[in-house]
């Protein structure tokens, strides 16, 4: 892990929110919307990584791809510190072609998918030098030595056998790490991974995560993290933030959240993480149903229908913030005091399995 | 490995087993750029041909167009340096040649004892005017029957059949190459942008397209020719956007809405490339082998259109097969059967065999497109 502490902070999210339109027609200016992302505020210091932790639909992909300006943000700021000025550009704003390639250099992305996410017409090469060759930077010799490079640098050694290969004849791991050669074939200072493991086979996701870890030891890169698995982001991030409905309930360092977790949503997830121990009895934290959805949500606390301790507090007052609860640990739910200590019902006593 | 559905993507990938590709060793660079994409450009065409030629029909049909292909070039050789060489003769527009038999003039058909050679006197005005009974009247036989000099026969005319049909062959494949390669261009642009862009843009040009499929492509040209002076390009041209606006635009639409959505596109865009960069080059690359399919569809209906429209005598050009049959059926040998065989089969056939050569060719082309067609 990689933590300089009291470094300068290299993103910051404030606010921000993605709004779906649901169409009623042709004619009709659309009335309800979906909130797929509703106010998330986040910071990431240089060298650091940000994990977004959170169930399928909960918004956490959507962010990510506001980040890398894959999607327009409806509101709020994203600051991302550019690398060769040092300045914090607002991603929102970016609209001329020349920010944008600016932008492109900075931030990049690693998908989900590594056997979709490269055209299964061009060759390696075309794949990882495409930002050089659309951005016009270099020779072609000088891009075919950088490529070379980079293969190398992510362990595909010798790399000049995969050159010229399709992505159909490498296999899942060799394909994302041809995806990740090809994120940091610009030397971006951010990428954001939306579930770079997530469709590998076990056995070579811990070389991959070693991979990306070692990268950005050695490249100075932060990472925006997206996962919905608790171990990963524990091996790979510095922080946690746990998603639930478009807002995030809590983020914290990642040791103390997942051994302090306050969030009756996160206490859920972490209880859920399967314990190889037959005679293991689980906590009785459970939670019901699946995200509900999130079309013109109540202003109430998202998780309420899912909280098995909810109080009147709940339903009465609106989505409480996210605030500090000490040592850096913020969390958004009435039922925490300000010390980080659990006020609500000590067990949750609902019976779902029946 | 996670298993994964592949059916959205087999489509986009005519990949077998046992691929080469170019290896090189560790530490060695290529040459050049150029020649290793030449190479994994002919190693993917090797494997594709292996496909191709597992359908029998498609290598039937290559067969065909490679026949046409040797006629088309067989008469510009015969007309420089072999025996076609005399323009009064072998010229497929203004040659002439008839084998030429002299009549006795006799006074009225009841006199007429050997019709092979004595006619009757009025008949004689048509070829010999001014004859008298008694007077010798050279006819020039056309159209004549195949012989050594006209192997396929001379048209009503006097013009040998030979010539034109091979002249022709030139005009019916640079008729298809023009609308194949319009249709081509015009339906993948107008698929994939449509496709990428989606809303009005989208509406606009797919309302459009239902628009020029529902017109009536014959009636249309008629029009067209009787308004413009249709020269052969030009018609490739028409034949070209009316094919490429209307069905295969739909198809490559569709087919670009797929590959759109992949996360290959967002990659790309995240990579800096503009709309264009990623029209032209990830969506069109993975559209153009189904539009290369359409083509060859297109080509079979430009070579048949042709043929109606020249039959009609709408089209402006020297010699077309169209124009062979037309001028057989304006001198009136139509519904003589088969007993002027070498007026209609030559180029009947003609047009049937090479309309057909491309869509067996396309067929094939389609099992390697399409790998759920394959019989494996």
């Amino acid at each position: 892990m990689t933590s300089q502490n009291g470094s300068e902070t290299r993103v910051k999210v404030e606010n921000l929110q993605k709004l779906y339109p649901i169409s009623r027609g042709v004619f009709r200016a659309p009335t309800d919307f979906v909130h797929a992302v509703d106010g998330v505020n986040f910071e990431i210091k240089a060298g650091q990584s940000l994990g977004l932790v959170g169930e399928s639909g909960c918004g956490k992909t959507t962010t990510g791809r506001m980040l890398v300006k894959l999607d327009e943000a409806s509101d709020g700021t994203i600051l991302i510190r550019d690398s060769a000025t040092d300045e914090m550009i607002d991603v929102t704003e970016i609209n001329s072609k020349t920010e944008q390639k600016e932008f492109r250099r900075n931030v990049q992305m690693i998908f989900q998918d590594p056997y979709e996410s490269m055209n299964p017409r061009r060759t390696i090469f075309d794949i990882v030098a495409e930002p050089l060759t659309v951005q016009n930077l270099g020779t072609t010799e000088e891009r075919e030595e950088r490529v070379v490079d980079l293969l190398r640098l992510v362990g595909l050694t010798p790399p000049e056998p995969f050159l010229f290969r399709y992505p159909h004849e490498l296999s899942g791991g060799q394909r994302q790490r041809v995806a990740i050669a090809r994120a940091l074939v610009m030397e971006p200072t951010f990428v954001v991974a939306d579930e770079p493991t997530s469709m590998l086979d076990v056995s070579i996701r811990i070389s991959i995560m070693r991979l990306m870890l070692e990268l950005a030891e050695e490249l100075g890169v932060t990472y925006l993290y997206i996962t919905h698995d608790l171990a990963v982001a524990r091996y790979m991030c510095d922080k946690i933030a746990v998603m639930y409905l478009g807002k995030i309930v809590e983020m914290g360092p990642t040791e103390d959240l997942l051994t302090r977790p306050m969030h009756p949503y996160t206490r859920a997830l972490l209880s859920a993480v399967p314990v190889p121990d037959p005679s293991y009895k689980r906590p009785e934290v459970e939670i019901e149903g699946g995200v509900a959805r999130a079309i013109n949500p109540e202003p109430e606390c998202r998780f309420i229908q899912r909280c098995p301790f909810a109080q009147d507090v709940c339903r009465e007052s609106p989505h409480p913030d996210l605030s500090e609860r000490g040592n850096d640990h913020l969390v958004a739910c009435h039922l925490v005091d300000p010390q980080g200590n659990w006020m609500g019902a000590e067990r949750a006593v609902l019976d779902l399995r029946s | 490995m996670v298993i994964k559905d592949q059916d959205s993507t087999e489509v986009l990938e005519p990949q077998i087993d046992g691929v080469e590709t170019v290896e090189l060793a560790e530490g060695e660079l290529p040459e050049s750029l150029l020649r290793v994409r030449l190479k994994l450009g002919w190693a993917g065409f090797k494997k594709n041909w292996k496909l191709f030629s597992e359908n029998k029909l498609g290598l039937v049909g290559l067969g065909v167009i490679l026949l046409f292909a040797l006629m088309a070039i067989a008469h510009p050789i015969m007309r420089s340096v072999g025996p076609w060489q005399d323009d009064n003769v072998y010229d497929p527009v203004i040659g002439f040649s008839a084998p030429v038999t002299d009549f006795e003039v006799v006074a009225t058909e009841a006199d007429v004892v050997d019709p092979d050679s004595q006619i009757d006197q009025v008949t004689a005005q048509l070829w010999c005017f001014g004859s008298v009974a008694g007077d010798i009247c050279s006819i020039n036989q056309t159209p004549a029957p195949p012989s050594a000099d006209h192997w396929l026969g001379t048209d009503p005319l006097g013009r040998d059949i030979a010539s034109q049909l091979t002249f022709s062959t030139r005009a019916a494949f640079l008729l298809g190459t023009i609308a194949a390669v319009v249709t081509v261009a015009v339906a993948t642009t107008v698929g994939a942008i449509a496709a990428f862009y989606g809303g009005w843009i989208d509406n606009f040009l797919m309302r459009l397209a239902d628009l020029v499929l529902l017109l009536p492509l014959i009636p249309i040209l008629i029009v067209v020719s009787g308004l413009f002076t249709v020269t052969m390009p030009l018609l490739g041209v028409l034949i070209g956007i009316l094919s490429g606006f209307g069905g295969t635009a739909i198809v490559l639409k569709s087919q670009a809405l797929s590959v759109k959505v992949k996360p290959f596109i967002d990659a790309a865009r995240v990579s800096g490339g503009s709309n264009m960069h990623l029209i032209f080059k990830h969506v069109i690359p993975n559209v153009l082998p189904l539009s290369f399919l359409y083509m060859m569809f297109t080509v079979t209906e430009a070579v048949s259109l042709e043929a109606t429209l020249s039959f009609f005598g709408l089209i402006n050009a020297d010699m077309t097969w169209g124009i062979m049959l037309s001028t057989a059926q304006t001198q009136g040998y139509l519904r003589s059967g088969l007993e002027f065989w070498w007026l209609l089969i030559p180029a009947g056939l003609a047009v049937s065999l090479l309309a057909a050569g491309f869509f067996f060719v396309g067929r094939a082309m389609d099992e390697v497109i399409n790998p759920r067609l394959r019989s494996r």
